[in-house]
């Protein structure tokens, strides 16, 4: 037998339930990569082998006693530790949580168990998820496997890093702003952001509600669609969550990937090929990802999304505001770390030095921009203003999607850039995000696909889908990527 | 009470200034789970054992909108005349506090789910409409308990403790308009007010609305103005945790208003405390560091949106509301104002109603409530229908009464028997042997026997002198332990002596 961790999940899956290997052994073999590569890495911020063990023991009994098993069955997955699991340390890479285990599961993880995959463990990230680059963890940086000199993406860079560096074959991660498509780019991964209300939000720590949404990374578009068909679907305990049918996405990766586009229109926006600061590396890359998707046999649609150059500012705006009020709740009282609770400070006091000593500088910034931008005689001009963009941008993407199936960009500016080079200027950082924030904004479904290298280092091809049409994305992505090599970092 | 000699009379107050009052209420539903999550809302648990991740605002949860609490607020904004709105969303009201499990609550804003109502009530006999600005639907704080300061505020405390068993319960609040020109009648018309939206709630079988319990709690707003002159600036009272408190609260501000102003000063806009021991209200926190709670509406829950042939529906089924209720009954009992209004004070219209169900006369059901059962409520300090007797019992009671089994004097016996949990009223007096002594044979040996026992009385009655035979009778009603109607025993004693 081959090293199992260069199986893909689709095959990983068929080889356990062939027998040929059994889901004890890969689980071993991931957790021995980690063990091997994880100094140096630094994606994972708790690794849970005994857990890991007893859920790819089950998967095995299951097996032996003939009960049929799900498509995922005793493959291993890594979460972001954003999502609680229970009994199972959960930290949000904050010391706000160091040492909290919550008492219930995620939907998305209570799903991931219910089809029988093995977690092996949770995975580092922007503290909170605020961030571009993993830097912002209070555990220290992941680091990118194509150059450790450089940051795997943020947030969810921890996730994206284990499936790059074949620690686990699947991830799953958030994406708020980017936080799923940007972290697959710069390490040559697939990363998707399903539709918002289309994967449960319950049991995220929440960052910003209106935009944050679960999704998978993987090494290709198939593996991430089987992860996707696992977590989504309506969740009664989410609100916001969509009542509706799971799109077919992993029939759509199949139907991708025989290669044929012909009858697809993809969109290709003026305002982002207008927008400065994309590496030149990443813009060639894009044009001929572009070129190719038109040798499929699709359709390119040169259209304009007036009011995409608004988005970044729009979404500094809501996403502050929202994170203000929803990390209110960490004040040390209930859990989570309790700092200055010595006798002599009052209770507020130690709330205010909870606060101070918990929250990195990122959360901070973000908590004080969205306090400003929600207070009395500001709300209307920030986040009032800011909501009308929301609503701007959708009526693009309507108009847009009138057009064409599905609209393509480069994923972000930038490839992989070196750990430091960027948080002494945030709006540096928030750049990153440029391409990506129109679709969160309009809570359509994206996905990023490998196109490449550039200086060494992955480029990602964003493709967007209108709401609930996740299918297309896959489709789109599959065709795409039967025209690529596999890229594999050099570890 | 050391302030009293520098306080004006109120009689003096209404003479030189007019109060502008206006009522926030508070009012616990009585769902069965809480506003966002499945947790009981049962009262009187153990403390945090009424608790989940999402009343807890653990990492991570998620609300979810309880319908029965939407539908029961929309109940009350129907039964206070308001315009539901057709689309609505809740909204995050920002502030840190240790009982408040998110450190914002899950509130409504510039769109309630109700406006525009009001509600009539009755005082003095005058009808004064209360105009209602809003309704809105939000969730209950976690009580906490502050050890070891002086005040037991949070401020000085050495410990904290939280019970968050109440948080997440649905509250629903209610708000007047400001309500003006009540003059000296502002005390009462606020007691109206609580008292009627109290009797409106529990018809509607949303809430139990217990002051005593917390489930309807109110914030008095007053202000006084010179007449003529703009409204003054208010202040808010809170802890104001009974009818009899909303009255008080609203006379003591009145006074210590006027005195301040009285003395050249001026009023600040700020929160009191009333004392239920002092019958008066002392300063809480100032508003001037205004709290700014950076409303913004709440995104993880979707928009409230009442489909108007449904909220028709509700509306055409809401029960008979108590004003209209209580004229209908005034109107069948054919009873004045003034009687109508004495029986809606003793809170016993309902055992009224109740009493002529099981067949009491409407007379005799007042008599008996109103008077003696009254009385005994009151010797207790208990409310009427806290004693323990049914109205079923008081109607065969005076079914008893009615049909000569017993006098009224005995009634009054039997009452006690039942208080005292004897059993119900036919089977006390037969238990007892109470029953009147109608057998003329044994009166007449009585009668006798009284006769033989006083010769010089029965001489004198002979002579025509029948005042006389206050004497005989007393010795008859003693014999027979006061079972015999005296109007036959002094008919048998003058035909026995004529
Ligand atoms: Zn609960």
């Amino acid at each position: 037998m081959t090293d199992v961790t260069n199986l893909t999940a689709a095959e990983l899956a068929g080889v356990i339930a062939s027998g040929e290997a059994s889901a004890a052994e890969v689980a071993e073999a991931f957790l021995g990569r980690i063990e091997a590569e994880d100094g140096a890495i630094n994606a994972f911020l708790h690794v849970d082998a005994e857990g890991a063990r007893a859920a790819a023991r089950a998967v095995d009994e299951a097996r032996a006693a003939g009960r049929e098993l799900g498509p995922l069955a005793g493959v291993p997955v890594a979460v972001k530790d954003i999502m609680t699991t229970k009994g199972v340390p959960t930290t949000a890479a904050s010391k706000m949580l160091e040492g909290w285990k919550p008492p219930y599961d995620a939907t998305v993880v209570e799903r991931l168990k219910a089809a029988g995959t093995v977690m092996l463990g949770k995975t580092n990230m922007d503290e909170f998820a605020m961030g571009s680059s993993t830097e912002y963890s209070a555990y220290g940086p992941t680091r990118n496997p194509w150059d450790l000199s450089r940051i795997p993406g943020g947030s969810s860079g921890g996730s994206s890093a284990a499936v790059a560096s074949r620690m686990a074959p699947l991830s799953l991660g958030t994406d708020t702003g980017g936080s799923i498509r940007q972290p697959g780019a710069v390490t040559g991964t697939v990363g998707a952001k399903p539709t918002y209300g289309g994967t449960s939000r319950y049991g995220l720590i929440a960052f910003s509600s209106s935009l944050d949404t679960p999704g998978p990374f993987a090494r290709n578009v198939l593996d991430a669609a089987l992860l996707h068909e696992v977590i989504a679907g309506h969740d009664r305990r989410d609100s916001t969550s969509i009542p509706q049918p799971v799109p077919p996405v992993v029939a759509a990766a199949r139907q991708g990937a025989t290669g044929d586009l012909t009858g697809m229109r993809v969109g290709v926006v003026r305002e982002f090929d207008e927008a400065e600061g994309a590496e030149p590396g990443v813009i060639a890359a894009y044009k001929q990802a572009v070129e190719t998707l038109g040798k499929l046999g699709a359709e390119v649609v040169e259209l304009s999304c007036p009011h995409f150059p608004y988005a970044l500012p729009a979404y500094y705006l809501i996403a502050p505001s929202e994170c203000s009020s929803n990390l209110a709740r960490f004040d040390g009282v209930r859990y989570g770390v309790r700092t200055g609770d010595d006798g002599h400070n009052s209770l507020e006091e130690v709330m205010a030095l909870t606060r101070e000593a918990g929250f990195g500088p990122e959360v901070k910034r973000r908590i004080i921009l969205g306090t400003y931008a929600l207070s009395a005689g500001y709300v209307d001009e920030y986040y009032g203003k800011a909501q009308k963009v929301k609503t701007l941008i959708t009526r693009d993407f309507t108009a847009a999607f009138e057009q064409v199936d599905v609209l393509v960009s480069p994923t972000t500016p930038f490839t992989a850039f070196e750990i430091g080079s960027r948080t002494e200027d945030p709006v540096q950082m928030y750049l990153a995000d440029l391409y990506t924030i129109p679709s969160n904004l309009y809570g359509g479904p994206a996905i990023s696909v490998p196109c490449g290298l550039s200086d060494g280092l992955p480029v990602g091809l964003q493709i967007m889908a209108p709401t609930m049409r996740d299918d297309l994305m896959y489709r789109v992505g599959a065709a795409f990527e039967t025209t690529q090599t596999p890229l594999v970092p050099q570890r | 009470m050391m302030s009293t000699s520098t306080l004006p009379s109120y009689d003096d107050v209404v003479s030189r200034y007019e109060p502008v009052i206006g009522l926030e209420t508070h009012v616990e539903l009585g769902t069965r789970t809480k506003m966002f999550c499945g947790c009981s809302t049962e009262f009187g648990g153990e403390p945090n054992t009424q608790v989940c991740p999402v009343c807890l605002g653990l990492p991570g949860s998620l609300p979810v909108a309880n319908a029965a609490a939407i539908e029961a607020t929309i109940r009350i904004g129907l039964a206070l005349n308001c315009t539901i709105a057709e689309w609505c969303r809740f909204a995050r009201k920002n502030y840190f506090y240790p009982d408040m499990p998110k450190n914002f609550q899950t509130s409504q804003y510039d769109e309630p789910l109700c406006e525009n109502g009001y509600l009539d009530v009755e005082v003095n006999g005058e009808t004064v409409r209360i105009e209602i600005e809003r309704v809105h639907l939000e969730e209950d704080t976690g009580k906490s308990l502050h050890v070891g300061g002086a005040t037991g505020r949070i401020h000085g405390a050495t410990e904290s403790l939280v019970d968050y068993n109440r948080a997440g319960i649905p509250l629903v609040e209610i708000v007047t308009k400001p309500v003006p020109g009540t003059g000296v009648l502002a005390p009462e018309v606020a007691r109206a007010y609580v008292t009627e939206l109290r009797d409106v709630i529990r018809s509607l079988g949303v809430s139990d609305v217990r002051m005593e319990q917390g489930s309807l709690r109110c914030d008095v707003n007053l202000s006084l103005n010179k007449p003529g002159e703009e409204w003054g600036t208010r202040s808010e009272t809170k802890n104001v945790n009974s009818l009899r408190s909303v009255e008080r609260s609203v006379r003591s501000e009145m006074l210590r208003q006027a005195s301040v102003l009285d003395a050249g000063g001026s009023i600040l806009q700020e929160t009191r405390h009333f004392h239920e021991d002092t019958g008066e209200t002392t300063s809480g926190r100032s508003k001037e560091t205004a709290t700014d709670y950076r409303y913004f509406p709440e995104p993880d829950l979707t928009p409230m949106a009442p489909d108007p042939a449904w909220v028709a529906e509700l509306k055409a089924a809401l029960p008979e509301l108590p004003r209209v209720r209580r004229l209908r009954l005034q109107a069948d009992w054919g009873i004045s104002d003034f009687e109508m209004a004495s029986v809606v004070n003793a809170g016993a219209v309902e055992l009224i109603e109740a009493t002529i169900a099981a067949g009491g006369s409407s007379e005799a059901a007042r008599k008996w409530w109103l008077g003696e059962l009254s009385r005994r409520a009151n010797e207790s300090g208990v409310e009427l229908g806290e004693l323990a007797i049914t109205p079923a019992q008081v109607a065969e009671l005076q079914s008893l009464v009615d049909g000569g089994k017993i006098t009224d004097k005995i009634a009054r016996t039997v009452i006690e028997a039942v208080l005292a949990g004897e059993g119900d009223p036919a089977a006390i007096v037969s238990a007892r042997g109470l029953e009147v002594v109608s057998d003329t044979g044994a009166l007449t040996a009585a009668v006798d026997e009284a006769i033989a026992a006083n010769p010089d009385v029965a001489e004198k009655i002979r002579g025509g002198n029948h005042a006389a035979a206050g004497v005989l009778i007393g010795a008859v009603m003693k014999a027979t332990k006061g079972q015999a109607d005296a109007k036959t025993v002094r008919e048998l004693v003058i035909a026995r002596l004529s």
